[in-house]
């Protein structure tokens, strides 16, 4: 094998295949200009996106499978305001503000990258409240379909019982992890807050200093959930 | 080259990654327990592995108790056989090999290998292990609880997994359920760590193409681990929930003791296909990190660069992309569409192609070398025995016709035991002989090694060769005793009596290996840094065993690949990774 430099950075050609090729064959990153917990983020969205994936397929499987009729799902998430029945009102106004909350995070993240952090610390909040109002609303749904529509995980009025499972299940799964991001980034916006990146005060839990690529680790988190929840919408509400 | 040619650090890119920020620990709890130094991890993760894995092997010492010995043993009733099945099966595949290969020997030399200062995020890495213990803890716990463990087979096939009738179906298969998924949990922490220092935290010069194969092999095993345990989760949660909520995902209409169940219109076959989804990859979890520390066992063992590196690293790309698209030839019986299974056999067959090649190639790097036959060297090739056997074994159960009447009988434990039961565990034995001197500084006894390495290897023989003729007599996998089975002769029975004999012996033959592991720790002859005189940069490091952070005060620059062995010309049969060219030599090679 010959010893020759495995190329210098500033060498490789900047665009198209080439330039894939050149990073995959160089040394130390395989994924120039991309930190550690941003990579891991990736991989993590990866994993997670083949979890939603099972979740999905199991959902289609026993839609398919089960003997008993699919129940109306307009019907069933239809909302009654001064007596007009308006089908999925409730749902539309949660995807609204799920795909907003993807907006002022993302906005967060330029005025982080711009090391503004009072804005950045703001915006991550409204995000984070945008999200609690969606989770808000959820058990309100929720709520609903149990109280009023007697819809139970092993059972319902209206049709195949696997209706509530899958449904119960995957929203709720996808609940979690909105509400796991909220916490994130609570602690984040209060971090940037703070100025404790500015000041590289370590961490509470890992003792390690902070820097503005959280925020867009956060982010990269924070779209997904709301990706993943295009899909769920698709397949629960309008299918 | 002329003017750079003095400035040897000039054959290396200058340096991308920003030194990492390390944690030292000065009391005892926050060195050796809570710590977040990978090789602590590495070893934390060993011995829980290995303790668990002792019961298993214990479990399984009982279960060829009662099939050698029939009647002979009140305590182990139909029940309590099928108990010891599903905990053997599963704490063997997920709680020993997968967490030791890539928790275990993942962590202690990934960092090493790439000439990283420890995994990239420390912290995870910690959570990881502890989250995995308690995964192992809840485990142990389903042995004490109300009913037992599951009885369900390691496969936890539902409608029966859950109905009553199966042993543990109350408590034991919550327990076991809700294990697998902090297992799952714990791993992601671990896994996201091993593929982000690989891809991101490499060393000056260290490219993928440089990397050994053990690096290779399980940064490619934790790729699958972490695509195929979701679908292992997802079943998980999807079965508690049929169980506690009552839910019907799997279950559908059934009478079970004459009674209607409230379960209806379920697929039990949904299961199959995720747990399955998971489950063959799971078999590559444990084979390629196997095959890429074999391969650089027999390469430095050989004194010879491996043969068609290139070729190795493609085979496991190949290989770990193949797996997930063959997982139905597990579910031939379970009556699939007839063309599936068609697909399912070709894919399989067409898997073979890498795999072979594999095996070449190890031969190949065999052929001619100066083959030095230590202890890691034997068990290396007595792993490319049992994993040839295994494997041909493999291509009779690939094809729908011939699985038919096979399935479910004990060629099929013959054919896995062979392929991934045997063949990773020598693998482990042969590394830990290998590694030990690194890890403790001391090497471990050639005499008990050799013993061990013979009984082993000769013991594995006697209990599973002649289990593939039992299978082709139609004795059946899972079965507490023959009862009037009238086509088995008589004569099976002194099989399974001699395959009882066989296990109990290479059982007991364990308990030298611990002893020179143990002793060894503390009598063994100081190894010095790098006994094997082996290129790799976990030999290379100042001090052995390595301290936190690995490589002192400079971290090493890499110029050139893991093999080069009995290079032609060298003062030495092998020149270290990061020991740079001479000016000469440069010359010499440009010449060459
Ligand atoms: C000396 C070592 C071992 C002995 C004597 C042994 C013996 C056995 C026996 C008697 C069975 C039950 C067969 C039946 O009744 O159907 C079994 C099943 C099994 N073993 Fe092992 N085994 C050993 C090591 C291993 C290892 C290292 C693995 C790791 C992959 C493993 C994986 C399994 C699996 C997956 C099953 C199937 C469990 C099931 O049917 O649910 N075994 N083994
Ligand atoms: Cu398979």
């Amino acid at each position: 094998m010959s010893t020759q430099v495995p190329g210098n950075p500033e060498d490789f050609p900047n665009d198209g295949l080439e330039s894939l090729v050149a990073d995959w064959a160089s040394d130390q990153k395989t994924f120039k200009n991309v930190s550690w917990g941003k990579a891991m983020m990736w991989i993590f969205l990866l994993s997670d996106t083949f979890i939603f994936t099972s979740f999905l397929t199991g959902y289609m499987t026993v839609r398919m499978s089960t003997t008993v009729p699919w129940p109306n799902s307009s019907e069933v998430f239809a909302l009654t305001i001064a007596g007009n029945h308006i089908p999925l009102l409730l749902i539309a106004i949660m995807t609204f503000i799920l795909i907003s909350s993807s907006g002022t995070m993302a906005m967060a993240v330029k005025f982080g990258y711009e090391k503004n952090r009072k804005v950045c610390g703001i915006l991550m909040l409204i995000t984070a409240a945008f999200g609690a109002s969606f989770v808000g609303m959820q058990i309100f749904e929720w709520t609903k379909l149990i109280v009023e529509e007697g819809v139970r995980p092993w059972g319902n009025p209206m049709g195949a019982a696997q209706f509530g499972s899958t449904f119960f299940m995957i929203t709720g799964f996808h609940g979690v992890h909105v509400s796991i991001g909220v916490i994130f980034l609570v602690i984040v916006a209060v971090k940037v807050l703070r100025g404790s990146i500015e000041l590289g005060r370590p961490g509470f839990l890992t003792g390690r200093k902070g820097n503005y690529g959280m925020v867009e680790t956060m982010g990269l988190y924070w779209h997904f959930v709301d990706l993943v929840w295009v899909f769920i919408f698709a397949f629960f509400y309008l299918w | 080259m002329t003017g750079v040619a003095h400035d040897e650090t000039a054959y290396a890119p200058p340096s991308e990654v920003p030194e990492e920020e390390l944690y030292h620990p000065k009391t005892f709890i926050g060195k050796y327990i809570w710590s977040q130094d990978a090789k602590v991890i590495a070893i934390q993760y060993s011995l829980t592995a290995i303790g668990i894995g002792i019961v298993a092997l214990v479990l399984s010492g009982i279960m060829r108790l009662q099939l050698g010995f029939p009647d002979t043993f009140s305590f182990i009733d139909p029940s309590a056989y099928l108990q010891y099945v599903t905990m053997h099966g599963m704490i063997m595949v997920v709680y020993l090999l997968t967490a030791l290969f890539l928790g275990g020997f993942g962590n202690y030399l990934i960092p090493l290998m790439c000439g990283a200062r420890d995994m990239v995020f420390p912290y995870l890495n910690m959570l990881s292990y502890w989250v995995y213990l308690l995964a192992v803890l809840i485990l142990v716990a389903s042995f004490f609880v109300p009913g037992g463990t599951t009885g369900s087979g390691w496969t936890l096939y539902p409608p029966q997994s859950i109905l009553q009738g199966t042993p543990g179906s109350n408590w034991g298969i919550i327990l076991m359920l809700v294990s697998l998924a902090f297992f799952i949990i714990g791993f992601t922490m671990g896994g996201l760590n091993y593929i982000v220092t690989v891809l991101q935290a490499r060393a000056r010069g260290m490219t993928l193409m440089r990397l050994p194969l053990t690096v290779w092999g399980i940064f490619m095993a934790t790729i699958l681990a972490l695509l195929a345990f979701p679908a292992l989760f997802v079943s998980a949660i999807m079965m508690l929930l049929d169980h506690t909520l009552g839910t019907s995902f799997f279950m559908p209409a059934i009478m079970s003791m004459g009674e209607q169940l409230d379960y209806e219109g379920g697929s039990p076959v949904l299961f199959q296909h995720l747990f399955w989804f998971f489950g063959h990859p799971e078999v590559y979890i444990v084979a390629l990190p196997a095959f890429g520390i074999v391969s650089d066992l027999i390469s430095i063992h050989a004194r010879k660069n491996i043969f068609g590196y290139r070729m190795m690293v493609w085979a496991i790309i190949a290989i770990g992309a193949l797996s997930f698209v063959v997982w139905a030839h597990h579910m031939y019986v379970s009556g699939m569409n007839p063309l599936f299974g068609f697909f399912f056999a070709t894919t399989t067959l067409i898997i073979a192609i890498p795999t072979a090649l594999k095996v070449y190639n190890w031969v190949l790097t065999l052929w001619r070398g100066n083959i030095r036959l230590t202890v890691p060297m034997l068990f290396a090739i007595g792993f490319v025995f049992t994993f040839i056997n295994g494997g041909l074994t493999g291509l009779f159960l690939g094809n729908v016709v011939v699985d038919v009447p096979l399935s479910d009988t004990y060629f099929v434990v013959a054919h896995f035991h062979m392929v991934m039961a045997v063949s990773p565990v020598l693998v482990i034995f042969g590394a830990i002989y290998h590694w030990y001197p690194k890890i403790t500084g001391r090497m471990l006894n050639d005499t008990l090694g050799k013993f061990h390495f013979w009984a082993t290897f000769l013991g594995t023989y006697a209990i599973y060769y002649p289990m593939h003729y039992l299978g082709f007599l139609g004795v059946p996998r899972r079965y507490y005793a023959m009862g009037n089975t009238d086509f088995i002769p008589e004569s099976a029975q002194a099989v399974n009596a001699s395959i009882t004999i066989a296990a109990l012996f290479v059982g007991v033959i364990q308990l030298v290996f611990f002893y020179n592991l143990i002793v060894s720790y503390f009598r063994g002859k100081a190894s010095g840094g790098n006994p094997w005189e082996a290129t790799t940069l976990e030999w290379q490091t100042p001090d052995t065993p390595p301290k936190h952070g690995n490589f002192g005060a400079e971290l090493p620059i890499v110029y050139r690949w893991a093999y080069d062995y009995s290079v032609p010309g060298a003062d030495l049969d092998y020149i270290p990774q990061n020991q740079p060219p001479k000016q000469t030599s440069q010359r010499d090679e440009d010449a060459q």
